[in-house]
């Protein structure tokens, strides 16, 4: 946000771990990151078949605490917070006052009167500074606790029986805990938050535990799942993973100029709360203004894949794009070409027929459901 | 495999190994390392001819796109077919069996060396 902070280098805690390991970094939002430790399709791969682990100690953690607390953040963000049980999470927009997006969110009931509210790294600042505003007439505290909170995520089918395994977790009920759920235990002499949520479209955790304890999780759960296909995975992977999740990633399907229902996430801003929040007023107004262009997938055959800010057209010939690519890869799991794409409601029906323009070459692809790739066991 | 050290090299991170008057070209191993997974090869076709900067190839990993520039004039006698069927040996042997194409040149334009190449990539 600010310009003191874009020089600084910003290194988890557990950079030492990457450096040892090898990895290749990249900077995300003034972290220095891992990006990969060997190969992005072989870390890809892991959390399809086994698990893998993801340093994500760049994520931005808000805590909401105090009598009003529910109350705040029914105001403050899309969705209503004040009824999820202790325990629950909730998928969630921090929207501008015009209903734009300036975040989306994971919310957490840690306790009755105490949520955590996990942001990206590079809207953190942004988003405790409209949480402490939004917050301000009600009887809570807004804490930025990012810098004292690390997170872990162990992603893949057997991301359970390596937990189950691991020395010194003591969770109560971990097997049982369910999707979109949290539960407070202890890593050895650390208080850890362990919660059934991820970015990968793969069972999994994540784990929030203090700093100087994150080396030791890590390590601990690297040895653990050795035996069972565990590798350290990078943002590289993370982004292919969550791309065939069909899960949108700020800064490319989500933004100040995509009002929710664009991005299929219409089902996520609370219209029927009482009350009223932030964003509210605006997407109340627009809903019958269709001319919006909307969130599509889209595959192609052979190898080549359209990538973010490649121009959609609707023919082979016509010079008037109909929309815009956000996110592209050829799927690691799939073995097509898959992307994410804004384009005009008029072509945005399932197996619309469009073409992207490749570097100068228009290759085809049809509009498809998203997500692309959804496991069996959901 | 070429000795890294007898090859010479492009600030676009290609290696060329000169032969006679036939230039062979891959991306060296720091240019494969920072693509990532190569998943996608766009070679030129046999017999083209091709001007010096331009781009002739594309090479896809799953996270970017990289480019093949032409490092000298002339025309293409030969592509890696093996590497368009398996993108992947440009990640596991960039300076052998990941090499991209053979140019029969015209003239030798001046290239680096390996010591000024090392010292550009910063090793």
């Amino acid at each position: 946000m600010s310009d003191s902070t874009v020089a600084q280098q910003l290194y988890s805690p557990l950079n030492q771990i990457h450096l040892d390991a090898g990895a290749s970094f990249t900077d995300f939002a003034g972290w220095q990151m891992p990006v990969r430790y060997s190969s992005d399709l072989a870390e890809h791969h892991a959390v399809r078949a086994c698990a893998a682990l993801f340093d994500l100690s760049h994520m931005g953690e808000i805590l909401v605490l105090g009598p009003e607390a529910a109350d705040a953040l029914d105001y403050a963000l899309a969705g209503k917070l004040s009824t999820i049980a202790v325990g629950q999470a909730k998928y969630s927009l921090l929207l501008a006052r015009d209903g734009g997006i300036i975040d989306d969110l994971v919310v957490y009931r840690t306790g009755e009167d105490r949520y955590l509210v996990v942001a990206n790294a590079s809207n953190r600042d942004v988003v405790a500074a409209e949480l402490l505003d939004r917050c301000s007439p009600f009887e809570c505290e807004v804490q930025d606790e990012s810098d004292d909170i690390a997170l872990i995520a162990i992603q893949g089918p057997r991301a359970l029986e390596i937990l189950q395994e691991l020395p010194g977790l003591h969770v109560a009920g971990l097997a049982e805990l369910r999707y979109y759920w949290s539960v407070a235990g202890m890593f050895g002499e650390h208080a850890v938050l362990l919660a059934r949520t991820g970015y990968t479209g793969e069972d999994g955790f994540e784990l929030y535990l203090a700093p100087e304890a994150a080396p030791a999780l890590w390590e601990a759960l690297a040895e653990t799942g050795a035996g069972s296909g565990l590798v350290p995975a990078g943002l590289a992977s993370r982004d292919t993973l969550r791309l065939e999740a069909g899960m949108p990633l700020y800064g490319h399907e989500l933004g100040l100029d995509i009002f929710p229902a664009q991005a299929g996430l219409a089902r996520v801003v609370n219209l029927s709360k009482e009350g009223d929040f932030v964003g509210r007023a605006p997407i109340e107004a627009q809903s019958a203004d269709a001319e919006m262009r909307v969130l599509v997938g889209l595959r192609s055959s052979g190898k080549r894949a359209g990538r973010a800010g490649y121009e959609i057209f609707a023919d082979a010939t016509s010079t008037a794009p109909v929309g815009l690519i956000t996110s592209g890869a050829l799927s690691p799991t799939l073995g097509y070409p898959i992307a994410m794409a804004y384009v005009d409601p008029k072509c945005a029906d399932v197996g619309a027929e469009l073409f992207i323009d490749v570097r100068g070459t228009r290759v085809a692809a049809s509009v498809t459901p998203l997500p692309f790739y959804k496991r069996e066991s959901n | 495999m070429p000795e890294q050290s007898t090859l010479q090299y492009t600030a676009e991170h290609e290696w060329v190994l000169i032969e006679n008057d036939v230039a062979t070209i891959g991306i060296t191993a720091y240019a494969a390392e920072k693509l990532g997974d190569v998943v996608f090869v766009d070679l030129p076709n046999n017999g083209a001819s091709v001007t010096t900067g331009t781009v002739i190839g594309e090479i896809e990993s799953t996270k970017s796109v990289g480019e093949l520039f032409a490092p000298v004039n002339g025309e293409v006698t030969e592509v890696n077919d093996a590497v368009v069927d398996s993108p992947e040996l440009v990640n596991s042997d960039p300076f052998g069996a990941g090499w991209l194409v053979k140019i029969r040149f015209i003239e030798l334009p001046e290239l680096m060396t390996f010591a000024e190449y090392s010292v550009l990539v910063g090793e």
